[in-house]
């Protein structure tokens, strides 16, 4: 009976206040034959301490890498209060502020965030996120056809160096609505978007270039560059950043002449643990006149009926729940409580706490690549800066040695020849602000060994 | 009491009026290290990001909180969201650190235990739906959706029936059916439902035809219950040569009594959030599993927990060429994901069947004492499922006060508020929704607030008209957010740069 | 409540009026029945000058809290002038549907046959009939 907390003396009276003798009365209008055989695959109930017992045994067979994949979600020191107060009651098990007045707590939360990210980014409006930077890619691009009237065609240019993963993310969500994912390759060399590949697209009728930066491989895109080429040619830009890179690097309102129109990303390195997957969140902002082509919710702050300050959910005439079908996306929650965190991680770090990280874990990282590439048969794949994450080339398939150092406990980087076969073996690897120089010594040495 | 200088009355400070220049939570500082950047790649002007202390923001964000009504400090009856408990045993375990420190590209070799987790999780969620084959990976109910339509779409079209491209939805349907549809490229066909709340047959049978794709529909409906003809309506879907979709909002009042699968429905999605009582998070995250039949079992999302003689595996697109894709990054809400398995694990087989009793005994007992004390069922022959409508369109046209005003002065009651105005087809509605979690008496001290919220309707109607009063802000000017859109904090002129 | 229905315009069944002007250009709006269904209106937004419509094309949107609704053409022609001063008081679409409040307004085309549209007495029939 787990938490089900009626007593039987409770169960009588309330069959006695509805007027039937049984529960099984109450499912009366459910045909007879449709009724459901016991449920033989389901174990019996476990209680908190037997399950307990079972996940601490199974994630104690799991361990703890010592990781250096990046490749989309990075590991990042998290401050133990972000989590203490995301994980509050309070945050953690209320529901979709719809009730504006019993949810200031969550409303402000989500104005607080769309406010960081908003300025991390540079763009003057933030939603309240959507479920992760894939997914978040799709919806950029389905939101720069509806805002780019200019373009007669759906049709968007996608870098080879945009996240694989992403880009697939991308084409089956936005897919289904005939939107044209173009590829657009990248200099072998510097492992750029090279802006001549962007030529033979001259005369074409474009609604958006996506430039992903840092790209996959870790490189620092033209981006100023490729951007003033979209604008140029009618398309709007559809920037993927990550959020710890921005401390640092350009924003992407400083891109080119006019800086980029719809910015998204991964917001899982802002305070949210890799936890195999998810959940994270992703981030979206863009200028202010394409405010309603944004999906999503989006918190504003507001009067109430004596002229207090206070927040509520604006601009839901988009969203599904009224719009049904003419809706700009079908999308309903946002990742409340993983924003949440990230929002505390952000107050918690300020911009001279993440410049902090995002040097460190360049710095780290080009320490991991010079430290790899003295080992015979390892170099760095490209010549252009990069970020915290480079690509490595090899004389051999990567895949036995990270096997072989997984076995060491070693996360060794992500095998990226299945994406770019033309590249050879490659391991992309990422070093944050994790690692000391003895991890890094330990992964190399480990290498080192099995040559 | 006051606490001066933190409340001053205009509203809670934000994080960013708390910023002093050069103020930082000085133990959350990365070690200064010099970054290997060419100058003209740096950002040129800096991001205006709060300065405060640790304690700062532990404490602001703590009073945030407070201001929140939650399913840990108050009963919250929404209707069709299922605000049950959400065990803290959950999320005690699925946040493990081994599990939170996992890298989801990390070798398989190295993440059997939390594998072996998702895969009980796929067949476990298979058991108690009656469907073939799950997909763990999309990551709230309308993204479960939009993978379910985008499978009826890759059905058909790999039988070369593209022609197929319409998805019919009772007009009760939520918002997100129709949204979703658009999303999969298809034309959205509405069907009226009849006045006991069943759908339209013969409107059906109309709708119904070559260029049909689809037909989704909520068993127990929007309406708070059960589509009795749900077998015919299977039947009149197999003939017309479309797929049945069941949107598994609606799960928790027949979960272990009756299955979608065994019902006709080939496709579905769970609210994991909802039945499985993950946390709702103040929006999210969710997670919404989907399950298919025997047919669509080749065009499930990716990637998917397999077995092999070498252990647990992910399948993807190389194992599944006929996949709808990817949906995510990365494998879904894998931390969301291992709180249902552990609460379907701490429930058990007979826990399931009791979800759904209880949760429908708490329906139809507070749908009892609530129309004994004078309030009127949107449905009255029909029994509640675990949910059910009230209308207060007699309250709403004899003294001028709405299902919204009722909401708010709940509030004050320190009852959070059901769910108002949907579904659109019953006017001035209230949709109420308990859960088994509730005890007796939190249901009676609901149908008390009601109670006296009724009798003030005729002594009082202007203190409900204008609730609520015991909150932190009394009613928002929502057409002022619109119109005058603030979305993001600015320093206010003479401030601090 | 009884809602406003001037006798000197035209009507849709989609609730837009058409005002026919002295130069042989239209002025379109919404109705006072279809504002008040609305409710506060937040935002409007109009085609712009030079756009080709089709009859029967959505091509403005006028926004409450609690909808959005697409206004439709009620007959083909050539857009020639917007009402700008709605941008920022998207509100006269509530006070004034049939003046302050017009949208937008038409040159009609050469086959902007106009017989689709409702008299006054119709529009105000099919108001009555919950339409």
């Amino acid at each position: 009976m787990a938490f089900i907390p009626h007593t039987d003396q409770e169960v009588r009276e309330m069959l006695g206040a509805i007027g039937v003798d049984a529960i099984e009365a109450l499912f009366d209008e459910i045909p007879a034959d449709l009724r459901a055989a016991p449920l033989a695959g389901i174990p019996p109930a476990a209680t908190e301490m037997q399950i307990g017992r079972l996940m601490s045994e199974r994630a104690a067979r799991d361990g703890r890498a010592l990781n250096f994949i990046g490749a989309g979600a990075y590991e990042h020191h998290i401050p133990a209060a972000v989590w203490a107060i995301a994980t509050r009651g309070e945050f953690y098990s209320a529901y979709t502020p719809y009730q504006a007045e019993a949810s200031q707590g969550t409303l402000q939360t989500i104005y607080e965030y769309q406010s960081m990210i908003a300025a991390l980014t540079g763009m003057e409006v933030s939603n309240a996120s959507l479920y992760d930077g894939a997914s978040a890619l799709a919806e950029a691009c389905l939101m720069a056809v509806r805002a780019n009237r200019r373009a007669k065609t759906p049709r968007i240019l996608m870098p080879r160096a945009v996240n694989p993963a992403y880009r697939r993310c991308a084409a089956a969500i936005a897919g289904p609505q005939q939107l044209l994912f173009e590829s657009v390759d990248f200099d072998h060399e510097s492992g750029r978007t090279a802006p001549d590949a962007l030529e033979s697209w001259g005369g074409a009728d474009i609604a958006a270039l996506v430039i992903q930066q840092p790209n996959f491989f870790g490189s620092i895109e033209e981006a100023g560059r490729l951007t003033d080429w979209a604008h140029a040619h009618g398309a709007l830009v559809v920037a993927v950043v990550n959020p710890t890179s921005l401390a640092l690097i350009s924003s992407p309102n400083e891109w080119g002449q006019r800086g980029a129109d719809i910015v998204v990303g991964e917001g899982q390195p802002l305070g949210v643990p890799l936890s195999a997957g998810g959940p994270y969140f992703g981030f979206m902002a863009t200028r202010m006149e394409y405010v309603r082509q944004m999906p999503g919710r989006i918190a504003g702050r507001t009067l109430d009926l004596d002229g207090r300050p206070g927040y509520t959910l604006t601009l839901q005439a988009r969203e599904q729940h009224i719009r049904r079908g003419r809706a700009t996306s079908n999308i309903c929650t946002n990742q409340g409580l993983v924003m949440t965190a990230a929002t505390i991680y952000l107050a918690l770090l300020g911009a001279t706490g993440l410049e902090r990280v995002a040097a460190a874990a360049c710095a780290r990282t080009e320490e991991l690549v010079a430290r790899l590439a003295r080992i015979d048969g390892v170099r760095p794949a490209f010549s252009a800066p990069r970020f915290h994450e480079a690509l490595l080339r090899f004389d051999r398939p990567v895949g036995p040695l990270v096997d072989a150092l997984a076995r060491l406990g070693i996360a060794a980087g992500y095998d990226a020849a299945r994406d770019y076969p033309e590249l050879g073996h490659t391991l992309l690897v990422c070093a944050t602000e994790t690692k000391t120089a003895e991890d890094v010594l330990r992964y190399a040495s480990a290498l080192e060994a099995l040559r | 009491m006051k606490d001066v200088g933190e409340y001053d009355g205009a509203g809670e400070a934000t994080i960013f009026d708390r910023s002093r220049p050069g103020r930082t939570a000085t133990a959350q500082l990365a070690p200064e290290t010099l970054a290997s950047l060419p100058p003209e790649l740096r950002r040129r002007r800096r991001p205006e990001l709060p300065e405060v202390s640790e304690l700062q923001a532990v404490r602001h964000y703590t009073r945030l909180s407070q201001k929140n009504f939650s399913i840990d400090t108050q009963f919250y009856p929404l209707g069709s969201c299922t605000m049950k408990y959400n065990p803290r045993g959950s999320n005690h375990y699925a946040m493990l650190p081994e599990f939170l420190s996992r890298h989801p590209l990390a070798p398989v070799s190295m993440g059997q235990g939390l594998l072996a987790c998702l895969y009980e999780l796929q067949q476990m969620l298979c058991e108690v739906t009656g469907m073939e084959g799950v997909s763990l990976t999309p990551m709230a109910g309308a993204q479960g959706e939009f993978a379910g339509v985008a499978m009826i779409r890759a059905f058909h079209r790999a039988r070369g029936d593209a022609a197929r491209n319409e998805i019919i939805v009772p007009e009760a349907a939520h918002g997100t059916n129709p949204a979703t549809a658009t999303m999969c490229g298809m034309k959205v066909v509405e069907i009226p439902c009849n006045p006991d709340g069943d759908c339209d047959l013969e409107a059906l049978r109309r709708a119904v035809g070559v260029n049909t794709a689809g037909v989704m529909l909520t068993n127990p409906s929007t309406l708070g219950v059960f589509e009795r003809s749900i077998s015919e309506i299977a039947a009149i879907a197999r003939q017309a040569g479309a797929l049945l979709y069941y949107d598994g909002a609606n799960l928790n009042a027949i979960l272990g009594k009756v299955r979608p699968g065994d019902m006709g429905f080939d496709v579905m999605h769970m609210n994991l959030h909802k039945t499985f009582s993950t946390p709702h998070g103040g929006g999210g995250p969710g997670a919404g599993a989907v399950g298919v039949g025997r047919r669509l079992l080749p065009y499930l999302p990716v990637p998917i927990v397999g077995r092999d003689a070498t252990g647990y595996v992910w399948l993807d697109e190389r194992d599944l060429p006929e996949t709808i894709g990817r949906l995510s990054a990365f494998m879904g809400n894998v931390g969301v994901l291992l709180r249902a398995y552990i609460y379907m694990r701490m429930i058990g087989r007979d826990g399931m069947r009791r979800v759904a009793e209880y949760a429908v005994l708490n329906a139809n007992y507070l749908l009892a004492r609530l129309r004994r004390a004078g309030f009127e069922a949107a449905y009255p022959d029909r029994r509640a499922s675990h949910e059910f409508i009230l209308t207060l369109k007699r309250e709403a046209a004899e003294r001028g006060v709405t299902a919204m005003d009722f909401a708010k002065r709940l509030l004050d009651f320190g009852q959070h508020a059901p769910t108002v105005y949907f579904p659109q087809l019953v006017p001035e509605c209230l949709l109420i929704e308990p859960t088994e979690t509730e005890a007796k008496e939190t249901l009676d001290g609901f149908v008390a607030a009601m109670t006296a919220i009724l009798a003030e309707t005729v002594t009082d109607p202007e203190r409900v008209k204008t609730a609520p009063h015991r909150l932190p802000v009394r009613r928002l000017d929502d057409v002022r957010a619109a119109k005058h859109l603030d979305l993001v904090w600015k320093r206010p002129p003479g401030g601090d740069s | 409540m009884a809602s406003n229905i001037p006798t000197d315009l035209r009507y849709t069944r989609s609730h837009e009026w058409v005002r026919k002007n002295a130069d042989g250009t239209v002025t379109i709006g919404v109705t006072d029945h279809a504002q008040h269904a609305l409710g506060d209106v937040v935002f409007v937004e109009t085609p712009q000058a030079g756009r080709v419509l089709a009859a029967g094309e959505a091509c403005a949107v006028v926004e409450s809290v609690k909808a959005a609704s697409d206004v439709y053409a009620p007959v083909a022609g050539t857009v020639v002038a917007a009402n700008g001063v709605l941008a920022d008081a998207p509100e006269r679409v509530n006070s004034d549907p049939y003046g302050d409040g017009w949208l937008w307004c038409l040159a009609p085309g050469e086959d902007a046959a106009a017989t689709a549209l409702l008299a006054p007495a119709e529009y105000e029939t099919l108001v009555a009939g919950g339409g």
